[in-house]
């Protein structure tokens, strides 16, 4: 039950040869019996979920089922949830339980899905490993000893020991792809303005999209399709009509054309990690496609770019997080900068306060032109680079990540390290491009994941190259040892 | 030494909108704390704004009345500090491209014209409000006010005197109302200014130090504020002293200004695009529809009811202040067919009079323009004289009547019959020989005696040019 696609357990919704009660509840019983020690769920949602899924029974059988009525899902606690608690995986936001829900939370509801509870995640986003959430890190269930990556950690070990059938991300610099990469799921994050931001925390802003994380390509098309759509209270959304990411897998991608940027291929590149990236290219190519050597020149500014920009956006995000009228505030204040400062300090954790430090630095008087504005001018030509290379490519291959899941503990104290796990996944949001992960293989026992960008709204191309490899791969059907009963 | 004083304004205009700027709570004043706060306003997370273009619409039609340049791309920006009645911890203005940039506007001091440059207005948010009083030693917050949309109007330092200031806070204040962006209420807080002040010798280029005086809301604060500044620079610097850059605070009760916080103890407020809203675009279709949309302003409608109504300077910028008033005069002007002058008079007069003690607005007056009009049109067609009017207008002013039916109702219409006139002086000559006498003695001044004796006979209504030949003559012999 657990491994089954999402066709296969909506069929099997609609058949009736399971209830949606009956399938929230396994996959509630199978999150109290593997998260202890896994810790990917913050808060569980288990009478509410039972309610609504006895609420999809009706609507299946009345005949009305969609293709995600009832499907049982996680949701990443960055997003709000009117009358659940979402803590962003932060002390700040132990106490805070949203008036309102994120429209993306609201368009997966009314596609029927269930929601089981809310995933943990590096607090406010900010993070590679899922370490630096106030409710204790997250295990990689392929290995408990290693991080699951970040910041949507939570969604991915839940979604790769098979907790949930889907849960949902955000990826600021690669937060969905990344921890998608190092265990072993599926992961995409759509174009900046498809997927509204409305009620989800913001980290930084011009970054920030949501997406879908899922066993395979085609159940995360299936979800992204559902949280997709403009939004009149997100002034960034983009007005569109919602495309078809469904109908166009399975079409034949003979005559694709798949760009390998050099820059990705580099020194830096450990051999095994080129190996598998190699290997998954080869099978794309077997189905059709055609490979071409291309140049992003500029991507190498892309971490120091990004470590501006995102910092000063959060800076300013996480003003509002004052102890004065939500989140914590510390006991007693004695006058008001007393209460700034400790409710600030007791509320968030080093991470949070290193971007929101180095986000006031680099917009403060006299070196606002050297770091804010440079980088934004960095970002632009990072943006052209991937336009250019879009005229003569259909898709973008390269690894997700420099390497596969690191041990626990080993880069928390090396900020830099940390932020150069992201070295391929940065520009993609710099750019607000579409980019994806997949699973293509393993180096010592660990997930690879191959990581595919596709132009401006062409999500539906890119999921179909998606799935036509994992239509000639099994990777993505692996079940980490230990979750298989 | 002669010193020049140099001021430059920055005026805060309340956009007249139904709703916030960035969400679509009301902007009504004066409702319990705390309930015209939507999560947008209360800066809850995850919420985002969403830029209301009724107030980018307002922001526009500003800059076309002043002539401005109208950006066809402006941006929003955090301006970042802390504060418990900011509850975003930034707040949302423009910074380096504001919508509306160079401008100016006309006012006249002493019966000159003088051209103010307008650097730039841009489109803002206003903060909450801190209450300081009632909370035992705490500070309560009230977030109805977040979010309301704001233009901030920055003049070049281009105006000398107190007087100078006051007039273009008095020229910008009818204009805003004219445009009907702003409800021009000053008490409420909808129209506020701060004054920037320095001083330099007379004929020196270079400015001088400046003090800003922050949130004074009437043109009297800013006259005396002003005076009063100018006073303490020039003491400073007379006794040798320099002008510290500082913000200070005008206290109306004692009349002074202090000091509120220094340049090094201003914060860095860390100004960067918005990323939460898109750039602002005015095209160039948007920027013709809006601009034959102008009304009439007020300069233009004051020259035009100089010619067109033959009226004094003074009386056509006194009339036109106010788009309502102007609209007022007008529709009384046409109810008396034509009595322009006269009309003027009695709104100038008996109207405004009866407004001001009742503390009403020209839109509430219980006199309609219409009524108005058309009591001043029985005066002009002797029905009734200016006096008797008077009463008129009273008993109009408690009721709904029309000035024809009080005359007919109070018999107050005018004697002009020459027959009824001549018997009467007939009678009172027999009565008052001695008084004929001394009058054609040469003392004319008796003449006053009969015109009086026969008002009061007539309660008034004698047509006093008929009396007066009439009397004249018999008099005469």
């Amino acid at each position: 039950m657990y491994n089954k696609s999402l066709k296969q357990l909506s069929t099997s919704l609609q058949n009736k040869d399971i209830s949606s009660v009956e399938l929230s509840q396994y996959f509630l019983d199978r999150i109290k019996r593997y998260d202890g020690e896994l810790n990917s769920v913050i808060t569980l949602n288990e009478e509410a979920a039972l309610q609504a899924a006895a609420q999809a029974d009706k609507i299946i059988h009345a005949g009305n089922a969609g293709p995600l009525t009832g499907i049982p899902l996680l949701h990443k606690d960055i997003f709000c949830t009117e009358g659940l608690r979402t803590s962003c995986g932060s002390k700040m936001l132990d106490n805070f339980i949203a008036p309102y829900s994120a429209t993306a939370v609201n368009k997966l509801t009314q596609a029927g899905t269930v929601m089981l509870g809310k995933t943990n995640m590096d607090e406010f986003a900010m993070g590679s490993s899922n370490e630096t959430s106030f409710y204790g890190a997250v295990k990689n269930p392929w290995d408990l000893q290693t991080v699951p990556g970040g910041s949507s950690g939570g969604s991915a070990a839940a979604v790769a020991a098979r907790l949930a059938p889907l849960a949902s991300g955000t990826d600021t610099g690669g937060s969905i792809r990344q921890p998608a990469a190092f265990c072993g799921i599926t992961g995409i994050k759509p174009t900046y303005g498809s997927v509204s931001r409305y009620g989800m925390i913001a980290f930084a802003s011009s970054l920030d999209q949501a997406g879908a994380m899922a066993k395979s390509a085609e159940d995360a098309a299936y979800m992204l399709q559902a949280m997709s759509g403009f939004d009149e209270k997100d002034s960034t959304s983009v007005d569109r009509p919602v495309a078809d990411l469904v109908s166009g897998l399975g079409d034949s991608i003979k005559g694709l054309t798949v760009g390998l940027p050099k820059e990705f291929f580099g020194a830096e590149l450990d051999a095994d990690m080129r190996d598998k990236v190699e290997a998954a290219v080869d099978t794309i190519k077997s189905a059709g496609a055609s490979i071409k050597e291309i140049s992003l020149p500029n991507i190498n500014l892309s971490v120091p770019a990004y470590y501006v920009v995102a910092p000063a956006e959060c800076s300013a995000n996480l003003s509002r997080f004052d102890g004065v009228r939500f989140g914590h505030r510390c006991d007693s204040p004695k006058d008001l900068e007393d209460l700034y400062k400790r409710s600030r300090g007791e509320g968030f954790g080093d991470e949070v306060k290193r971007r929101i430090m180095m986000g006031a630095y680099v917009l403060s008087a006299g070196y606002y032109d050297a770091y804010y504005k440079k980088a934004q001018q960095v970002r632009r030509l990072i943006k052209q680079d991937f336009v250019n290379a879009f005229k003569e490519v259909d898709i973008i291959a390269s690894a997700t990540a420099p390497s596969v899941a690191f041990t626990a503990g080993d880069k928390t104290d090396d900020p830099v390290s940390m932020y150069l796990s992201d070295i391929f996944t940065i520009g993609v949001n710099l750019a607000g491009l579409p980019g994806m992960s997949v699973p293509c293989g393993y180096i010592n026992k660990m997930p690879v994941g191959l990581q595919l960008i596709g132009n401006y709204y062409d999500e539906s191309r890119l999921l179909n190259v998606a799935h036509q490899y994992q239509q000639l791969t099994d990777w993505h059907t692996h079940v980490p040892t230990g979750f298989e009963e | 030494m002669q010193w020049e004083t140099v001021i430059g304004l920055e005026i805060h205009a309340q956009l007249a909108t139904k709703s916030k700027i960035f969400s679509g709570a009301s902007v009504a004043y004066g409702a319990e704390p705390n309930t015209q706060a939507c999560a947008v306003d209360l800066g809850l997370p995850g919420t985002l704004p969403v830029l209301n273009e009724q107030a980018v619409r307002f922001a526009v039609k500003f800059g076309l009345a002043i002539d401005a340049h109208i950006a066809p791309y402006s941006v929003f920006a955090r301006k970042n500090y802390f504060y418990p009645d900011l509850p975003k911890g930034y707040q949302t203005s423009q910074f380096d491209l504001p919508i509306v940039g160079l401008g100016e506007i006309d006012i006249i001091v002493d019966g000159e014209t003088r051209t103010i440059g307008v650097t730039r207005a841009h489109l803002e948010e206003d903060a909450g409000k801190s209450l300081h009083e009632d909370y035992h030693g705490m500070t309560g917050v009230d977030l109805n006010r977040a979010g309301t949309p704001l233009l901030e109007i920055v003049s070049e330092p281009d105006m000398r005197s107190a007087a100078e200031a006051v007039a273009y806070v008095k020229t910008l204040h009818s204009l805003v109302q004219y445009l009907g962006i702003c409800d021009g209420n000053m008490q409420e807080g909808s129209f506020r200014c701060d004054v920037n002040i320095s001083m330099r010798p007379m004929g020196q280029e270079e400015f001088g130090t400046r003090a800003e005086i922050k949130n004074l809301n009437s043109f009297r604060f800013i006259e005396k504020a002003i005076a009063h500044e100018v006073e303490r620079q020039i003491d400073l610097l007379e006794s040798g002293h320099k002008i510290v850059q500082e913000t200070r605070l005008y206290d109306s009760n004692k009349d002074e200004t202090r000091s509120m916080r220094s340049k090094e103890e201003a914060n860095d407020y860390r100004y960067f695009p918005d990323p939460d809203l898109l750039p602002v675009e005015i095209t160039a279709e948007l920027l013709e529809e809006m601009r034959a949309d102008l009304p009439e302003l007020p300069a233009a409608k004051k020259s035009r009811f100089q010619q067109q109504y033959k009226l004094s300077e003074y009386d056509a910028s006194v009339l036109t202040v106010q788009r309502a008033q102007a609209d007022y005069y007008e529709q009384a002007v046409e109810a008396s067919n034509g009595e322009a002058k006269l009309v003027a008079n009695w709104m100038m007069g008996e109207l405004s009079a009866g407004l001001n003690k009742a503390s009403l607005d020209i839109t509430q007056s219980p006199v309609s323009a219409e009524r108005l009009g058309s009591l001043v049109s029985r005066i002009a067609d002797q029905t009734i004289s200016g006096k008797i009017a008077k009463q008129v207008f009273e008993l109009m002013w408690s009721s709904e009547d029309s000035a024809d039916e009080i005359i007919e109702r109070e018999g107050l219409k005018q004697i002009s019959d020459t027959g009824a006139l001549e018997k009467m002086i007939d009678q009172l000559m027999a009565d008052n020989m001695a008084q004929v006498e001394q009058f054609r003695a040469g003392k004319t001044k008796m003449l006053g005696f009969f015109v009086g004796q026969l008002m009061k006979q007539t309660q008034g209504k004698a047509n006093p040019q008929e009396l007066n030949k009439l009397l004249q003559e018999k008099l005469k012999g």
